[in-house]
Formats: C-alpha cells, sequence, structure tokens
C-alpha cells in the first residue's frame, strides 16, 4: 500500500489525522454545558449521599427480604459496561480484524470510566462504609466479593495500560504538532509519551506489549464479570442458583458494551465530524457485533429461563411466574422483547445499521441492560424459600427512593465525567495505527 | 501477629477480667449488668453481688473463692482490655460443646413469648427476628402449623462462608456469630442464608442511645449497630453462663429443647426436663429443614402432629407500617 501513497498524499493525509484528532480536544461551547449538566447531577448526588451517610441505608427502598436493589444492580451494569474495552480491543485486534482500530481507543476510554467507578458504586451499598479498609485488613479469601475486588482492581491497572501504551506515539505527535497547548497538558503528553522517538525498535516493542496485554486481559476481563456474576450464582436462592450465570453475564455484558459504543461513536462522529473515522461500515460492522452477541446472550437466556420452566421445581416456579406472569412481567417480557429480540430481527437489516437507526437501537438496547440487571437482582430477593411474615407490608416490594436513584445517576455522571475528560485530553483517533494501516509511519513521525 | 498473641493468653486473662468485669460494672450503676443478667427474672449472675449497704462488693477471685473489697476500692477494668477478651472468647466458643436445638411444632400455639424475650435481650425493633414465628401451609391439601424459625447454626454455613471481611463466624461449640464491629454491612450473608435468618440494622438500632456506653458483646449482639447485620445467636451469653438461651426459657409450652450433641442431651425450657437427643428425635421423627440443600442444620423439629384444627389463627402476618420506616 506505502507505494500507493505518494509523499505529497502522505502528507496531507498526516495533516488532515493531526486536525481531525485535535479537534474534539478543543474547548467549545457543548462541553462545558455538558460538564455542567453532569456537576449538577453530582450535586444532587452529594445531597442524596449524604443523607444515606447521615441515616443509614434507611433511606433505600431495601430492607430485610429485598437486601440488595438498584445500587447492585447498577454495580453489575457498570462492570458489564466495562468489559467491551476487552472485546473489542483485545479479542477482534488479537484477530486481526482491522476495521475495529478507529473504535477501540473509543471503547477502551468506555472501560475506563465505567470500571474506575463500578468500585465506587459498591461501596455505595455499603451499610458501614467507613469500614471499607476492612475488606483489605480483614480480608478473606473464600469470598467472591474479595474476589471481585481483586479483579476488578486488576482489570483497572491493565485496561490502563492497554489505554495508555498505544497512546505513546500519539501523545509524541500531538507534543510536537499542536503549539498552542497549555503547559499542563504539554507536561501530561511529555511525561506519557516516554520519550518517545519513533524508531523502528520502539515500534517493535510497542506492537509486541500492546500484544502481550491484549492477551493478558482476555481472561481477567472474563474473570470481573463471571465472579460478579458468582455474587449470586455462589448462594442457594432459586433464579440466582444457576451454573450458567457465569457465561451469561459475559454474553449479556457484550450486549450492553457494544450499544455503549456504537452510542459513544455516533456522538463522536455527528459532533466532531470524524465521519471519516467512524463510517457507515464501522456502523454496519458494529450492528453486526451487536447482533452476534445479541444472538449469543439470547442463547443464554433461553437456557436460563427455558429449562426451570419445563421442570417448575417449586422455588424456581415462583421465581418464574413473578417473572412471566407476575409482579415483574411487564419489565421482563419488554426487557426480553424489545430490548433483546426485536433487535436482533431489525439489525438483520442492512437499513437498521446505518448509524442514526443504529444507535437508536443501541439506547434501547441499553436501557433494557440496565432494567434486566433489576430483574436478576430483586424478583429473586422477593421469594425466599420461607415465608415473609411478621413485617410490614413495604418488605414484600421494593421500589427504588429518590436518593437511591440519584446516588445512581450520580455514578453515571461520574462515569461520564470520566470518560468526557478522556475524550477531551487525550486524541481519540489512534492516528500511528491508521498511519500504519497506509504504510506512512515514517511520514507520520517526522513531522513537525 | 499481635492478633495470634493474644489468642493464646485469652482465656487466663479472660477469667482474670471477667471476674473483676462484673464489679467494675456493678458499681458504674449496674446498666449493662443488668441489661442481660435478669432480662426475665432469672436474677443475678451469681459471680457478683452488689450489697449497698456495706459499701463491699463479693467478688468471685481467680482461684475460685469468694472474696470481699470495698467498693471505693474497685478500679474498673479498661474498656478496651475487656472488649478485647469478650471478642476472643466470643469467637472461640465454649470448648468441647455442639450446641443444637430441638423444636417441637406439635405444641407451637403461636404464644410468640419466644419472639418477645428475644427481641427484649436484643435491643431490637419490632420488625427484626432473630427468631420467627411462621404460618406455614406446605401443601393446599394440608393443614397449616406455626414453626418458630431461628437461625439453624449450621454446620456447612452459606452465610459464613460468603462473607469478605470474616465479620460473621462459625465457632468451635457450633454457634454462627457476627461481630459488629467488624462487619462493612455488604449483606452478602442475607443473600446467601436459604432461610432468611439474618436481619439488617437498617435505621440507628431501636436503643441506640441508652446503649451507648455498654460494651460491646459479640455473644449477644448488644449494643446493635446501624449499617450491620444481626441474627440469632442461640443466646450464647447464657450458655456461658450455663442457662438455656432466651426464647427457650420464655416458651409457656414446651416447645423447646436445648442442649448439647456431644452429651446426647436436651433440656426442655418449660418443664426442665433433660431427654436424650437421639432418643427424642428417633421417637418422634424429628428432621431438619430443607435437608437438600446441604447446610447441615444445628436446629431439629418434631413434626407438627396435633395441628389445630380446624386451623384458628385470627392474627396478621405483617406488621402495621407505622413505626417501622
Ligand atoms: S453483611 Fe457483614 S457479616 Fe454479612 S457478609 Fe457482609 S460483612 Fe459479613
Amino acid at each position: 500500500m506505502s507505494e500507493s501513497l505518494s509523499k505529497e498524499e502522505a502528507k496531507i493525509l498526516v495533516d488532515k489525522y493531526a486536525e481531525d484528532a485535535i479537534r474534539p480536544m478543543k474547548n467549545h461551547k457543548g462541553f462545558i454545558l455538558w460538564m455542567g449538566f453532569l456537576g449538577l447531577v453530582l450535586v444532587i448526588f452529594a445531597y442524596a449521599y449524604f443523607l444515606q451517610l447521615r441515616d443509614g441505608l434507611s433511606v433505600t427502598a431495601m430492607r430485610d427480604y429485598v437486601s440488595w436493589g438498584l445500587y447492585i444492580a447498577n454495580f453489575v451494569f457498570f462492570v458489564a459496561a466495562s468489559l467491551v474495552g476487552m472485546l473489542i480491543s483485545a479479542v477482534l485486534g488479537l484477530l486481526n480484524q482491522k476495521w475495529v482500530k478507529p473504535i477501540t481507543r473509543v471503547s477502551e476510554i468506555i472501560a475506563l470510566g465505567f470500571v474506575l467507578i463500578a468500585g465506587l458504586v459498591i461501596i455505595t451499598d455499603m451499610g458501614r462504609p467507613d469500614r471499607f479498609l476492612n475488606l483489605f485488613l480483614h480480608g478473606r479469601l473464600q469470598s467472591p466479593i474479595v474476589w471481585d475486588v481483586t479483579v476488578i482492581i486488576t482489570y483497572t491497572a491493565i485496561s490502563t495500560l492497554l489505554f495508555l501504551l498505544p497512546l505513546i506515539p500519539d501523545l509524541a505527535f500531538i507534543k510536537r504538532r499542536m503549539k498552542d497547548m497549555p503547559k499542563w497538558q504539554y507536561h501530561i503528553y511529555n511525561v506519557l509519551s516516554l520519550g518517545w522517538m519513533g524508531t523502528a525498535e520502539q515500534y517493535k516493542l510497542l506492537h509486541k506489549s500492546i500484544r502481550m496485554l491484549s492477551i493478558i486481559i482476555v481472561p481477567v476481563a472474563l474473570s470481573i464479570h463471571t465472579v460478579t456474576s458468582w455474587l449470586f450464582a455462589s448462594t442457594l436462592r432459586s433464579g440466582w442458583d444457576t451454573t450458567i450465570f457465569g457465561p451469561y453475564f459475559v454474553a449479556g455484558a457484550f450486549v450492553a458494551g457494544a450499544a455503549a459504543v456504537i452510542i459513544l461513536m455516533f456522538i463522536l462522529r455527528s459532533n466532531y465530524k470524524l465521519e471519516d473515522y467512524f463510517t457507515d461500515h464501522h456502523f454496519d460492522m458494529m450492528g453486526r457485533l451487536l447482533v452476534l452477541v445479541s444472538l449469543l446472550y439470547a442463547y443464554f437466556n433461553i437456557n436460563e429461563f427455558l429449562v426451570p420452566a419445563y421442570k417448575m421445581r417449586s422455588g424456581e416456579a415462583v421465581h418464574l411466574y413473578t417473572l412471566f406472569q407476575g409482579a415483574y412481567a411487564g419489565l421482563f417480557w419488554s426487557v426480553q422483547i424489545i430490548g433483546m429480540g426485536l433487535p436482533i430481527i431489525f439489525m438483520m437489516f442492512k437499513e437498521w445499521r446505518k448509524p442514526a437507526n443504529l444507535t437508536f437501537i443501541a439506547i434501547i438496547v441499553l436501557i433494557a441492560a440496565f432494567i434486566k440487571r433489576i430483574i436478576i437482582v430483586v424478583p429473586t430477593l422477593l421469594h425466599p424459600y420461607l415465608p415473609i411474615q411478621n413485617v410490614p407490608e413495604k418488605f414484600h416490594q421494593y421500589f427504588p427512593t429518590w436518593i437511591e436513584m440519584a446516588v445512581t445517576a450520580g455514578a453515571f455522571a461520574m462515569a461520564l465525567i470520566i470518560i468526557t475528560i478522556l475524550l477531551k485530553v487525550f486524541p481519540v483517533i489512534p492516528m500511528w495505527e491508521l498511519a500504519e494501516e497506509k504504510g506512512i509511519t515514517e511520514e507520520f513521525e517526522k513531522q513537525e | 501477629m499481635s492478633d495470634k498473641k493474644s489468642k493464646n493468653n485469652s482465656r487466663r486473662e479472660f477469667l482474670k477480667i471477667g471476674s473483676l468485669f462484673g464489679v467494675g460494672v456493678a458499681a458504674a450503676g449496674a446498666a449493662a449488668y443488668s441489661g442481660f443478667a435478669s432480662q426475665d427474672g432469672h436474677g443475678t449472675s451469681g459471680e457478683t453481688i452488689l450489697s449497698e449497704s456495706e459499701q463491699k462488693i463479693k467478688v468471685l477471685t481467680e482461684d475460685g473463692t469468694l472474696a470481699e473489697i470495698k467498693a471505693s476500692e474497685l478500679t474498673p477494668i479498661k474498656k478496651d482490655e475487656y472488649t478485647d477478651a469478650l471478642q476472643s472468647q466470643g469467637r472461640e466458643g465454649i470448648a468441647g460443646k455442639h450446641w443444637a436445638m430441638v423444636i417441637d411444632l406439635s405444641r407451637c400455639r403461636n404464644v410468640r413469648a419466644c419472639m418477645a424475650s428475644c427481641q427484649n435481650a436484643h435491643h431490637l425493633r419490632d420488625e427484626q427476628h432473630h427468631i420467627n414465628v411462621l404460618r406455614m401451609q406446605d401443601d393446599r391439601n394440608t393443614e397449616p402449623y406455626f414453626m418458630p424459625k431461628p437461625c439453624f447454626h449450621c454446620d456447612n454455613p452459606p452465610c459464613t462462608k460468603v462473607c469478605p471481611v470474616d465479620a460473621t463466624f462459625k465457632r468451635q461449640d457450633g454457634i454462627v456469630l457476627i461481630d459488629n464491629e467488624r462487619c462493612i454491612g455488604c449483606r452478602f450473608c442475607i443473600a446467601a442464608c436459604p432461610y432468611s435468618a439474618r436481619v439488617f440494622n437498617w435505621f440507628e438500632p431501636k436503643d441506640a442511645e441508652k446503649d451507648e456506653e455498654l460494651l460491646y458483646n459479640v455473644e449477644l449482639n448488644v449494643p446493635q449497630k446501624k449499617g450491620t447485620v444481626s441474627k440469632c445467636l442461640f443466646s450464647a451469653d447464657r450458655l456461658r453462663e450455663g442457662k438455656l438461651p432466651y426464647c427457650v426459657s420464655a416458651c409457656p409450652n414446651g416447645v423447646y429443647y436445648f442442649g448439647d450433641l456431644n452429651e446426647d442431651a436436651v433440656t426442655n425450657g418449660t418443664s426442665g426436663e433433660t431427654v436424650r437427643f437421639s432418643e427424642l428425635i428417633r421417637q418422634n421423627a424429628g428432621y431438619t429443614l430443607m435437608p437438600e440443600l446441604g447446610t447441615k442444620p444445628n436446629v431439629y423439629y418434631l413434626p407438627p402432629k396435633n395441628r389445630m384444627f380446624p386451623f384458628e389463627f385470627k392474627g396478621k402476618t405483617t406488621l402495621d407500617d407505622e413505626h417501622h420506616g
């Protein structure tokens, strides 16, 4: 390919990369408004969480039977969304799927934003957040919570590396290129580009380490969500006591993550004129990917619900009745049909894999993914083996209070703030990788 | 490291501290003391007697002699030291015992004296049950019956397995306890317990203000703490004094037997009669609840054979909403 581009053409292309990559990083009015909005959500969050700290978890709708609620569902969702970094940059990367190149950084950013906040989400659920350190002082290796904490920290570390390493050549490039940037920004780039010179040797090392990280992150990512599913599967309760929870959760996570990536791609594309990087073809491919993972998820759903429904063993039967025709039927069927079945069918048509259409579907899928987490957590707790008696009527239901919702919204705001800031500070277009693909690495490294 | 060391010494240390402590608290106003020793008219603990008129106090010393000491000369043990001793004896349990309970469902008439005395002893709110008398109906064609349900102190406890910080644990005598000074309130144990035996302190506990000065006794789980879990303790504090659990002695109908499996003997809380555990179970077709779960409970049931017929139960199985937030 390198022969096909003349020096002139290469220069123009590199200029274009630079311009396109730097454009989203510039300040603009929308950014301030957006951050202002997120800040406002954070203020509400702070007030809600203050109330919760003062009055304890009594401010939630959780009680002795439904003792896990929105917070845990939210935690599962955050862990799920963070899994996509591994799917796209590692799995597809290793499979040599060239088209994912421009999307890798988007997916790593989403992964980082969500996984960094997942840890905080779990703290909002704790009755004694002041004793958080007990997890390290008295941690018991036999507890799935300790496994979860361990793998999430590991995943965060590897994801950070997998985000930062591929940035090195680009940061070195921007350092040379963007003359008007503030000092702090220059410092960041200077430090993070680790003295990159763009020699062939460095390129070789970089490729090697990215490849290594991509391999390491696969089992770690699988384990964060598998272990998270074990928080449920390790109990004896109907609805949770199943052996397929690990892969079931992982498949669900891919669905949620792919949807999140599509949405972010669309926002970037339409806000910053990045149509040349997030092309229709990319949306088409992401649509196909979403169909694939949704089918996988549907397969697990069939196993998860059909098999016990066939037997109707006593405990399971109560649970399934609640989902199929009881209090949770409305939510359950909407999620399964509108959030999974219909999208699969629609996305099989090319028309629905066009950017705007696909984004619309992705939004629905993402909302459904969130609700699905609630359906996994709450109904099971409503039906313990022994009857719920001699407690107030309220203990038989669960609907989150405004405080729970505000705290949850706050967690989302935090994740979005991280994502927004990462997008502001770092180039979202992996320029050097594109240059490499075009065979103009030399031009890319030389340009001032 | 230091943890290990203090454990080794703890037994001896405790004997010393324990005897003196009774005095310390008594002199300080008997607040904590009456909190758990004279709950339901069982009088003093027998170790110390406060003699107000002479301002002298009888103390049981380490070697077992009863001595007198002037009240003014007493120096209370430091709070920390004593809590540590309470904690380590609480975690160890009583050597050589394997506690078990037998609940004779054929005698239960839903009096709920057990629930009341338990809530009273453990400073629980109305809706918090360490022991809960449930109205059960196994099948649509079978008669309902009442079933008191404490914690089963399983030999394969699902709850202690999942605790991330070893706040809930199983002791050598079979009792499963919670250290509410360590619990982080993750509620994983609540999710893990298939018998819904655990409750959470969502609110400021009922007697939070009154209990503020009390030393935490892990065997009584008082004072209760906001944001932590609580549950039936087989009245570990009473067992240490050689008495039967609160619920067991409160029942007027002879529903409860309690005792030591190693001795194969259980005592009925109402009649005081002691019988062979194995015989009681064999002759009455005793069973454990949901054995298919593999939890190996230490609470046994005798079948609900004398069911009320027709079943008379005018009460409700829900509490009124008002004061439970
Ligand atoms: S709620 Fe407390 S006792 Fe229960 S598992 Fe969590 S830390 Fe352990």
